[in-house]
């Protein structure tokens, strides 16, 4: 990056410093300290206001202890799995296809993106009304002939995260098709001439060269759909509000449920301090490959 | 030669024939596809046209035999979200209440931030903006109850500025990243000659770099547009009762317990909801492309 960097004296370059004030206490108060007050405090007894009475790891004790936050955490897991793999799959299969040079592309990818602008509310709500079992897709299929259909994905507490996921999965889908039709783009059609001539089949070119060329595409995908997944809580409150029961509670709705309406604050801080781990368990060692350009510039060749 | 800069155009020949055994394959498996990503929006809209006893005895599919237009009246005027029955034109206007001035205050300051860090770097700019960045992944519910605590002690809490502080704080690392990586993609000479010229910091701002910037602009605008309209839990945190968004009371209208369950009112509700970010994607196109794919680029 050609940036001009002149020696200028501390008070000189004031102006960018009073520019980036907002930048420089976003990330000191809000990201660096709201973030060690929600640690410092899940380590206390604090309830329905804020203490420093020290309890060390009870709040995290009587967490997993809870069959609430067991739940959630599976949730979590099965919602995360399935998104993960369905929305990279099918994202890819829908750019491999809107790659092939077609008529009416921009018409298929808006088509594709549109839920993407929608609120997860709404997103939630719509999936609420078509899988309601009294008029939803159940019905319709029992009336077509099919009597003993079932698909209660709304009502069986067995299955609601599944609901979940087809409305995540609509929702978020678009955007990876997007980030790999970029991706795709982006290889050269060399590359293509190269294994046509070498009579290699699309399939095995597919998989054997241009994926692992876009293994950089892959990874950023991954991580913006893994820190949306652990997120999740809009979604789940408007498609089924946690229920039946506790069958589609996830940690985000936890967090907010015990900070808000049960007054049990350190419970949600313990909570909400595991989510952040989660994230850093993700987000490190993407981060660690990333940021060190040499690495990956050696790994890639 | 195709350039090696990410595109969303078609290269290459134009298809040969359309009809051959691999693309009528491929056509039939984006159109099922497509049809599947219709069909949400397809219910959404037969159902807000059909009256309660048609939705009783139908099925969700079925195009309405008797069109009505009263669901989209009564979710406007009249919809009851628990508390009051005013509809959903409430939510809408907070709605715009909390997003044109969150809208304006987070470009407002991230693109002067996003300068700052291009051409006016300082020691620790760069370390202050990878912590930034990283700030975005650390997931909202770790920081909002001391953000709670503070905007409480600012007297700012369950108000219109306090959500569009909040807005403001969370748009930043998103924006900061557009808007710095568009700044640095402008030629350095540029910025030399206006420096060379004797302007200063607010001059090279106001009068180079601003004009040269308005496609960026638009990205943001989009990009902030769309997600705090859809924004629902800084919303129902952060804005007080009084100035619950739309989603909010969105939620509150179709998950309401009492009451007999109005299916068409309801989707007429989250039709209007959705409107606007969908009419923002629709007219904007490419420029959605680019926002959302900004998240994905690498300072």
């Amino acid at each position: 990056m050609s940036v001009s960097r002149r020696p200028f004296a501390p008070l000189r370059n004031l102006n960018a410093k009073v520019a980036a004030v907002p930048m420089i206490v976003t990330v000191l108060v809000v990201f660096v300290g709201c973030t060690l007050w929600t640690v410092v405090y899940s380590f206390t007894s604090s309830r329905s206001l804020p203490t420093l009475d020290f309890v060390g790891v009870d709040q995290y004790v009587r967490l997993f202890r809870t069959s609430r936050w067991t739940v959630s955490l599976k949730n979590l897991a099965i919602f995360g799995i399935l998104s993960l793999t369905f929305s990279l799959v099918l994202g890819f299969i829908l750019a491999a296809l809107m790659d092939q040079k077609i008529r009416f592309e921009n018409t298929f990818r808006t088509i594709f993106l549109y839920p993407h602008a929608l609120s997860f509310i709404v997103t939630g709500l719509v999936w609420q009304w078509i899988l309601t079992p009294t008029y939803g897709v159940q019905k319709v299929v029992r009336d077509l002939g099919f009597e003993t259909f079932n698909f209660p994905v709304l009502t069986d507490g067995r299955y609601t995260i599944y609901a979940i996921v087809i409305a995540g999965l609509w929702q978020g889908t678009g955007l990876v098709m997007a980030l790999m039709l970029a991706g795709l783009r982006n290889i050269d059609d060399e590359i293509w001439k190269a294994a046509r001539v070498d009579g290699i089949p699309a399939w095995r070119t597919y998989l054997f060269i241009v994926i692992p060329m876009m293994r950089p595409v892959f990874i950023t995908t991954l991580v913006i759909i893994c820190a949306t997944i652990v997120k999740v809580y809009d979604l789940v409150v408007a498609l089924t509000n946690g229920g039946p029961g506790i069958s589609s509670e996830v940690p985000a709705k936890y967090v907010y449920d015990f900070m808000f309406s049960r007054g049990n604050l350190a419970q949600g801080l313990a909570a909400s301090t595991i989510m952040l781990t989660t994230v850093l368990i993700i987000l490190v060692p993407w981060a660690l490959l990333e940021f060190r350009p040499e690495n990956r510039r050696g790994a890639s060749k | 030669m195709s350039s090696s800069l990410p595109s969303f155009e078609p290269r290459g020949r134009r298809p040969k024939r359309l009809v051959s055994p691999t693309s009528i394959m491929i056509y039939s498996v984006l159109l099922v596809a497509a049809i599947y990503y219709l069909i949400p929006l397809y219910v959404m809209v037969m159902t807000s046209l059909k009256g309660m006893p048609e939705i009783r005895l139908g099925n969700i599919f079925s195009p309405p035999v008797e069109v009505t237009f009263q669901p989209w009246a009564t979710a406007w005027n009249s919809a009851c979200t628990g508390l009051y029955c005013e509809g959903i034109k409430v939510g809408f206007f907070n709605s715009i209440k909390i997003l044109i001035p969150s809208v304006i205050f987070s470009i407002i300051i991230a693109s002067v931030n996003g300068y700052a860090l291009s051409n006016w770097r300082f020691k620790g700019s760069e370390l202050f903006f990878t912590a930034l960045i990283f700030g975005a992944f650390i997931p909202y519910q770790v920081m909002l109850y001391p953000l709670v605590i503070i905007t409480r002690n600012l007297g700012i809490f369950g108000t219109l500025t306090g959500v569009i502080v909040i807005h403001t704080i969370f748009g930043m690392p998103i924006l900061t990243l557009l808007f710095r990586n568009y700044f640095v993609s402008l030629p350095p000479e540029l910025f030399k000659a206006a420096r060379v010229d004797g302007a200063g910091f607010w001059r090279i701002f106001l009068q180079i770099m601003l004009p040269m910037s308005l496609p960026i602009f638009v990205v943001a605008v989009i990009l902030q547009v769309t997600g705090i309209w859809n924004d629902f839990l800084f919303g129902v945190i952060f804005a007080g009762t009084k100035n619950f968004p739309m989603t909010v009371q969105l939620n509150n209208i179709v998950n309401s317990t009492q009451g007999v369950k109005e299916y068409n009112v309801n989707m007429a509700a989250t039709i209007l909801t959705g409107a606007v970010p969908l009419l923002v994607y629709f007219f904007s196109g490419k420029y959605f492309v680019r926002g959302i794919a900004a998240g994905a680029v690498k300072g």
